[in-house]
């Protein structure tokens, strides 16, 4: 285990290293030679649109993928060598459910926890306590296909504690949930982030990762474009705020051309046009002062999806 | 041990690890224990009703070499081995592509201490466990029957196991299937189905024209189905040729199983 050395900035020796991480598929590169570490209790996010390679790091770091080249450390540990050592101390979310269906609800963790060699009566205990948590001791005895997706997804984190991990790794928690569902989940992930669990996540959703995550990089096409905290990333390459203006789709190039100047920055989409400026009231003034009248105008704070249009010139959801 | 030391941690998982799959396995059994007790009970008594007091009837010379043997004497241990077999190749089958297609259980296995190897072991485990429930079932059937004595002949349950163990490539064929398309349904039809035919199951191999016969050499369901009939009326072969037919269907299992590990560890560590 040469493979990272602790870093002296940091108190805690890092709970995942990797340098230079690779994974290629015959031709296709899915993960590109990328560096970053997790400090134990952190809350690190992989923030990238869809193909970015973020789930083949998840799995490289679950110890279930076999990197192609660079060094991975879990916990201390080589997946290539010890990898039922780290799944013994890790929590997996993936980004599909995968509950048995043929069992219901509590069987589910009372199964699961079996495979980590726990005994039995502490399995048991362990699954009405995390059924509490997961808020779903009204469906112990529920069948999977009964529950909504948003119940699934809660249980499917449930099941993901049932080993007490030290790191649990949440593959996109809630794409495909609806904003209610989203938001009791991230209380119950705010929840575990305040009991000290590190967290690493992956996320095509800005607000997501804003919310939970103290750090992340943004990916894109397997390799890291920036890495640091929401704010600093937006801070860095970002303005204060974002002016959003719509001509219509016919006019929105032609009114681009006559918006050059105002604010550092244009970025012109096909639905309406940003303009990034320290002051969004200021920058919307300068644009009916030069005869520009908008259909609708939009000021708000920069966001993650900024830096990463900033970054890669592609929106996040496409 | 500590939770702090994770090799100390996950011993035990490497230890038991493929009986949690098997104890996984049964509790999902509860889901279908319904429809899987009524087939383990009805089956035998339906066949063995149908072939030993109907057709039996109208068969009652030529059976074997050794003088005195009924229709239903030779039959049921080919019975017993088809039963094992249709409870071997269901799990299999729909056993894996339940697990790594449709509900995605290895999957979710594989991310705990698990290893693919157990995951596979467990399923085998499973299936033998399974195929014994069958085989006994089916042995106190042909007790009742008057086909075989209560002890003596309780040989041919190994013989059926041994028959549905050596069916294991099926697993291994299943493994590599990454869309359904109704393989299974033609694997039933062209493969299985023909085998419990013309396996020497229902009449001897001797039988069929020299040009067929090499179905049956091949095929586990004849070995199987010889050996269970040297524990109801044998010997009626020497004993190299029954030493034989463990071999190969111990190999033909063996041979399987340890495919089938390999295709799922490949799958699921992409």
């Amino acid at each position: 285990m040469s493979a990272h050395r602790p870093r002296l900035d940091r108190v805690a020796e890092p709970v995942i290293a990797a340098r230079g991480l690779t994974k290629r598929y015959k031709d296709f590169v899915a993960v590109d030679a990328i560096d970053f570490e997790v400090a134990p209790g952190e809350s690190f996010g992989l923030l990238g649109p869809n193909g970015a390679g973020k789930s083949t790091t998840m799995r490289m770091v679950g110890a279930v993928s076999t990197r192609t080249a660079g060094d991975l450390g879990i916990l201390g540990l080589d997946p290539n060598e010890h990898g039922p050592a780290i799944r013994s101390q890790l929590g997996v979310v993936p980004q599909q459910d995968n509950l048995d269906t043929e069992l219901r609800v509590r069987d589910n963790l009372l199964v699961y926890g079996r495979y980590f060699g726990l005994p039995r009566a502490q399995v048991a205990a362990r699954a009405d306590e995390l059924l509490d948590f997961a808020q779903l001791k009204d469906k112990v005895k529920a069948k999977i296909d009964d529950l909504s997706g948003g119940m699934k997804r809660r249980l499917t984190i449930a099941r993901a504690l049932i080993n007490d991990p030290r790191i649990l790794l949440l593959d996109e928690p809630t794409t495909g949930l609806d904003p209610q569902a989203r938001h009791i989940l991230w209380d119950r992930l705010f929840r575990l982030k305040e009991q000290g669990t590190t967290l690493v996540l992956t996320t095509h959703y800005m607000d997501e990762a804003e919310q939970l995550c103290d750090r992340l990089v943004v990916v894109d096409k397997g390799r890291i474009m920036a890495e640091g905290s929401p704010a600093a990333l937006i801070r860095e390459h970002s303005s204060r705020e974002v002016l959003e203006v719509r001509f219509g789709s016919e006019r929105n190039t032609t009114a681009a051309a006559e918006l050059q100047g105002i604010g550092d920055r244009l970025e012109v989409l096909p639905d309406r046009i940003l303009i990034y400026s320290a002051n969004g009231e200021d920058a919307l003034a300068e644009v009916t002062r030069r005869g520009l009248e908008p259909i609708t105008s939009l000021v708000r704070r920069s966001s993650l999806e900024d830096v990463f249009l900033k970054l890669t010139g592609r929106s996040l959801i496409e | 041990m500590t939770a702090a030391d994770p090799i100390a941690f996950s011993a035990r998982s490497r230890r038991l690890g493929a009986w949690y799959v098997a104890e996984h396995k049964i509790r999902q059994m509860r889901a279908y224990l319904g429809t899987a007790l009524a087939t383990a009970l009805g089956t035998p008594f339906l066949y063995l009703f149908a072939f030993g007091v109907g057709l039996a009837t109208l068969i009652t010379d030529n059976v074997s070499a050794v003088p005195g043997v009924t229709y239903l004497q030779f039959v049921a241990p080919a019975l017993l081995a088809s039963a094992a077999v249709l409870v071997a190749s269901e799990e299999y089958t729909f056993g894996v592509m339940l697990g790594l297609k449709w509900n995605l259980t290895f999957v979710a296995m594989n991310a705990t201490p698990i290893t693919a190897r157990q995951i596979v072991d467990g399923l085998m485990i499973f299936v033998w466990f399974r195929m014994l429930i069958t085989t006994v079932i089916y042995y106190l059937a042909m007790v009742v029957f008057g086909a075989v004595d209560a002890v003596g002949s309780v040989g041919t349950i190994v013989a059926g196991l041994l028959a549905g163990f050596a069916f294991s490539p099926i697993a291994a064929y299943a493994a590599t299937i990454e869309e359904d398309r109704g393989q299974f349904a033609i694997l039933q039809r062209t493969v299985i189905l023909p085998l419990t035919l013309f396996s020497g199951t229902m009449f001897p191999l001797t039988q069929l024209p020299m040009f067929l016969q090499w179905v049956g050499w091949l095929s586990p369901l004849w070995h199987a189905s010889e050996l269970g009939r040297q524990f109801v009326f044998g010997p009626t072969e020497p004993i190299w040729l029954s030493v034989l037919h463990v071999v190969y269907l111990l190999a033909l299992g063996v041979l399987g199983w340890q495919l089938c590990a390999r295709v799922v560890g490949r799958r699921l560590n992409k």
